[in-house]
């Protein structure tokens, strides 16, 4: 039987504020356990929340950006639930009024434009983190509340992606869209990005939906889609061999690469949500969408079509170029002092990545500036140097973080176009080669490279390589 | 509303409550002459009344993003029933 | 007059004339609590140490001519549901037996910063929830008045301590009436500000919609006194009201000539008693000849109240009370088999029955299924008992009615029904739904000697208007003038 797979994902990003949603603690990764808590976070007898507003701001550009219709009067409830890392037992989000609804986030798959549905995303508090003993027989938990109250933006998808290309499109683009607007740092090692997954079949034509599971501990983008395969396959098994689909919760087991389950629908939570009488609602009017809009950074897709109309460049280049809004926002700053796009954008996708990547240095701390790389494609196309040297170059920049001129004048790299030292070469290599002039004479073409190279070699390549040939053939044909 | 047995037992889940077979049967009683009581409720019609959930009319409420000194670690555990180097400790959560 | 029977004025003037020492007059109320209270049972806690060191340091700025803050010196006993930095705080709960709070909530602050000197932690209903503190876990606090009836509740330690001379003020917390009840159980003046003029930073939550601390003092003066102390925006309570508080002594004599007065037929209907009745009925004839205006108003939601409360309280409570799990802080059972055994026995063994009963009650109200026809409707509900009084206030300035059905009850006449205790609030829980300020003072006494509390309740942030009110009637009477005569028995020690 052929199935079709129904996916939606549910995501949650730290915000990236400096305290946490509720109280003044710091939300600073890898401090030592139980130092950023207060009796806020800890849910002390009689504390109360009171909102952070950038963690709001932040929630509301996000909102704004996968174009969400606004709540105009938003409030909080509280989601009841035990466990020992929810210090009050209920965790304050969004239920009744959530602050974005009926969004929207288009995605592109093989250069084909996809639309996917967000239903809703809204703000609320994360939990704190357990640690389970190594030990063997160990029979307790160790809780940490460093992280408990840090700002999480929840985002709901609809059930609108067909199989892991359009999930991964879909994970890469949200990313984009969160690091563009800067309100979250998107770092999947730290757990400030992560996604759950919903996953249903149904049979080719369908229109109603399967029964529905959900997939919780997936820790990358890659375990998503490993996930989500296996439960793709483990469902149409199930439903080849005539067994129906129970609606559970699964858990993914990243070592396994397998799934198990983790309760059934039977055992759902019941949160008991309800406003949550300690924080007042919000409203937010049209000049406050206005004030935020304003603030919005042009969105990955919008520059990337933008840098393909304007510069002139490729699918593939731009794709490479908006996928860090560093590496566009680089690119942009090039393109300010010196106009060539071209060079620029080859500059930035090969060598730069290269470099970054071989040298594993952080992305948003690069030791080149717009200005020296504009300065050293201005030297390229001055003549000063070739582009082999300029790759010497541009390495050397890389490492010490000099400016290209002191580069070259310390390593004596500029070009040789005197003509007086270069035919005093030529004339020794000729008379150094009479063999070689000879296959020339008889019509051997590639016997001039040969001789050219010969140049470049004893110049160290920093012969004017179309000096040297035009001074070649003219010295030979006499 | 007549709470039953399975109410009752849900209901002490919920509150991670555990009730003794007794405590059950006087919780039922009790609990279902409130409900019963609290059905006077339904006698208005409410169709078109827009709930309240607090007295006080204010909105937008907040604080600013700015650092405020935490509370030091061994305060923090001071309270612990247990505790283990820089942890609260728990039974074992299995998940 | 005795030392103890001071109101917080006589005392103020007595220490800035040099006339009583704070230290003195601490040590002088502490003796007073050794002897009364193990006949009374108000205090949880007694803070000696703590109190002396405070008297002492106040004693040496009044020496010095320096500034002290305008409650330099008066004793105040804290209800135990208001967090001391340091000291214990309890709830009356054995799930919170040895917590001590690492912070200090907003009105203890300020307290401390106006040279207050806070004696100790008086008793509650477990959690506040109750109307008579027979609820406590650790023990059943007495009506001074007569010690085989309850002082009312849940604050019914703080009223008893200052009716019995063992504090001269007293802080409480208001639900549903549990400053206001107390209050004219013990015949006190017992103020509930407006929900949002006194932070609520550092009181544990009951219900959080609801709650307000409240004062209780022997007079009216008083009471604006230790509102003005306490009131006020607080920047870590987002419900707390970022508006200026008025000079609540500046006009308390302007009187009421002119002033209109409504008087809800709903709150003077059966189940009324006799006594209760006539106090009333006087005071506003007295009222009439001061040159108010009496008018007959209409509050037509209020048979309604007792059940929205119940759910809306509960429902909070429920959620509120669900982090006392044995993890953080707190009561944790001895031995359990895994998490969720630990939280189950922890939370069976550290509360008591009534407040078992209202997380369950609240928990019901809030689960999968039953959410709109309780807690939605309630909410709903209580919107009506709000427009009452927004419509009843558009041609008023206040109302008058009695704080309590009852002038008291006997310790355990109540305690096997817990409906009938829910009752005894009926005409304190509206002004908690609507969030409008009430007091409760002394207005009479029952055919059995037991005071009766009148309530006057206002618009929203009018507290001002309803002391003047107040102090109208107080000051051409002298009930609240009359002390109880302690009698004790070897039956009632301990
Ligand atoms: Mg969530
Ligand atoms: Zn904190």
């Amino acid at each position: 039987m052929e199935y079709e797979v129904v996916i939606g994902l549910e995501t949650h990003a730290e915000l990236a504020t400096v305290t946490k949603l509720f109280c003044g603690c710091s939300t600073r990764f890898g401090s030592e356990p139980n130092t950023q808590v207060c009796p806020v976070c800890l849910g002390m007898p009689g504390v109360l929340p009171v909102m952070n507003r950038k963690a709001f701001e932040y929630a509301l550009k996000s909102a704004i950006a996968l174009n969400c219709k606004i709540c105009e009067f938003t409030n909080f409830d509280r989601k009841s639930y035990y466990y020992p890392d929810l210090p009050k037992n209920y965790q304050i989000s969004q239920n009744y009024h959530n602050l974005g609804i009926d969004g929207y986030m288009d995605i592109s798959v093989q250069g084909r434009g996809n639309r996917v549905r967000i239903h809703n995303v809204h703000l609320e508090e994360e939990a704190g983190k357990l640690i389970h003993p190594e030990e063997a027989g160990a029979d307790y938990s160790l809780v940490d509340f460093n992280r408990a109250g840090i700002p999480l933006l929840e985002i709901v998808s609809y059930p609108d992606m067909r199989n892991v290309t359009e999930v991964e499109s879909y994970m890469q683009t949200l990313r984009k869209i969160l690091l563009y607007t800067e309100v979250s740092d998107c770092k999947m090692q730290e757990g400030s990005l992560r996604f759950e997954a919903s996953i249903s079949l149904r049979k080719k034509g369908a229109d109603t939906l399967g029964n529905r599971v959900e997939i919780k501990n997936l820790n990358s983008m890659k375990s998503v889609l490993k996930a989500i395969d296996y439960e793709a396959k483990r469902q149409a098994n199930s439903l080849d061999r005539g067994e129906p689909i129970d609606r559970e919760t699964r858990l993914w087991d990243e070592v396994n690469e397998k799934s198990a389950r983790m309760r059934s629908k039977e055992e759902a939570q019941d949160y008991r949500y309800f406003p949550e009488p300690d924080l007042l609602p919000v409203v937010i009017g049209g000049k406050w969408i206005d004030a935020v809009k304003m603030t919005m950074p042009e969105l990955p897709l919008a520059r990337k079509q933008r840098f393909m109309e304007v510069f002139k460049l490729s699918d593939y280049d731009t794709g490479q170029l908006v996928e860090e809004k560093i590496l566009a926002d680089f690119f942009e700053d090039c393109i300010k002092i010196v106009d060539r796009p071209k060079a620029f954008c080859n500059w930035i996708t090969n060598d730069l990545l290269r470099e970054v990547n071989e040298r594993k240095l952080d992305i948003h701390h690069l030791p080149v500036r717009p200005k020296q790389m504009a300065a050293l494609v201005e030297i390229i196309e001055k003549g000063t140097i070739s582009s082999t040297i300029a790759k010497e170059v541009f390495s050397e920049m890389i490492q010490t973080g000099k400016d290209p001129q002191a580069i070259i004048e310390e390593k004596k790299l500029a070009q040789i176009s005197d003509e007086g030292l270069i035919e005093a070469l030529i004339v020794k290599i000729i008379s150094g080669n009479p063999a070689v002039i000879e296959d020339y004479k008889k019509g051997k073409k590639n016997a001039l490279t040969f001789l050219v190279g010969l140049v470049m070699k004893e110049t160290k390549g920093k012969a004017n390589p179309k000096m040297v040939n035009e001074l070649l053939q003219k010295k030979i044909d006499v | 509303m007549k709470i039953e047995q399975k109410d009752i037992e849900y209901i002490a889940y919920l509150s991670r409550i555990e009730l003794s077979e007794n405590e059950k049967e006087t919780f039922i009683h009790q609990l279902s002459d409130i409900l019963s009581y609290i059905e006077t409720l339904n006698r208005l019609n409410t169709e078109t009344v827009e709930p309240l959930s607090c007295a006080i009319n204010t909105t937008n409420v907040f604080r600013e993003d700015m650092l405020e000194p935490s509370t030091p670690l061994k305060d923090a555990l001071l309270n612990a029933p247990a505790s283990q180097s820089v942890f609260f400790k728990v039974p074992k959560v299995i998940e | 007059m005795r030392l103890f029977e001071n109101t917080a004025f006589q005392i103020k003037e007595k220490i800035l004339s040099r006339e009583i020492c704070p230290v003195e007059l601490t040590e002088h109320f502490i003796e007073r609590i050794k002897n009364i209270d193990p006949h009374v049972q108000s205090f949880l806690s007694i803070h000696e140490a703590e109190a002396l060191k405070k008297a002492a340091q106040i004693q040496k700025k009044i020496e010095n001519a320096e500034d002290v803050g305008f409650l330099a010196g008066i004793p105040i006993a804290i209800k135990d549901n208001i967090c001391t930095k340091g000291l214990h705080t309890t709830c009356a709960s054995k799930i919170l037996k040895n917590f001590i709070p690492p912070y200090d909530a907003f009105v203890i602050k300020r307290l401390k910063e106006r040279d207050a000197i806070i004696l100790g932690k008086t008793n509650l209903d477990e959690f506040a929830m109750g109307s008579s503190t027979e609820n406590s876990a650790y023990n059943i606090t007495r009506n001074p008045w007569n010690l085989d009836y309850v002082p009312g509740g849940s604050s019914g330690g703080s009223a008893a301590a200052v009716a019995a001379g063992m504090s001269v003020m007293a802080l409480g917390s208001d639900t549903g009436g549990s400053v206001r009840q107390p209050a004219a159980l013990c015949g006190v003046v017992g103020v509930k500000p407006t929900y949002g003029r006194v932070s609520r930073f550092g009181l544990i939550a009951f219900g959080s919609s609801l709650d307000q601390i409240g004062t209780f003092t022997r007079d009216v003066k008083d009471a604006a006194l230790l509102l003005q102390a306490i009131a006020g925006h607080d920047s870590y309570d987002s419900t707390s009201m970022p508006i200026s508080v008025p000079d609540y002594l500046s006009e308390i004599d302007a009187g009421v000539c002119g002033l209109r007065i409504g008087i809800p037929k709903e709150y003077f209907a059966a189940g009324l008693n006799e006594d209760v009745q006539n106090a009333l009925k006087s005071a506003l004839s007295m009222y009439e000849q001061f040159g108010a205006k009496v008018i007959d108003i209409s509050l037509p939601h209020t048979e309604y109240a007792v059940a929205v409360y119940y759910i809306v309280a509960n429902a909070e409570a429920s959620s509120n009370l669900a982090r006392y799990d044995g993890v953080r802080y707190g009561y944790r059972t001895s031995k359990s088999n895994g998490i969720v055994d630990m939280y189950c026995r922890t939370r069976s063994e550290g509360f008591g029955n009534e407040v078992k009963r209202r997380i369950m009650l609240g928990n019901y109200a809030l689960s999968s299924g039953y959410y709109d026809a309780y807690y939605l409707k309630a909410s709903k509900v209580r919107n009506l008992i709000k427009k009452d009084f927004d419509l009843a206030f558009q041609n008023i300035d206040c109302i008058v009615c009695p704080t309590s059905p009852v002038p008291g009850f006997k310790i355990g006449e109540r305690a096997k029904n817990p409906l009938e205790m829910y009752l005894s609030d009926i005409y304190t829980i509206p002004a908690n739904l609507a969030g409008i300020p009430g007091i409760s003072l002394p207005c009479g006494f029952s055919k059995e000697g037991l005071p009766i509390g009148m309530q006057i309740l206002g618009k929203h942030f009018e507290e001002k208007k309803l002391l003047q009110i107040a102090y109208a009637f107080e000051r051409e009477t002298d009930f609240h003038g009359k002390k109880p005569i302690l009698k004790f028995s070897s039956a009632q020690r301990g």
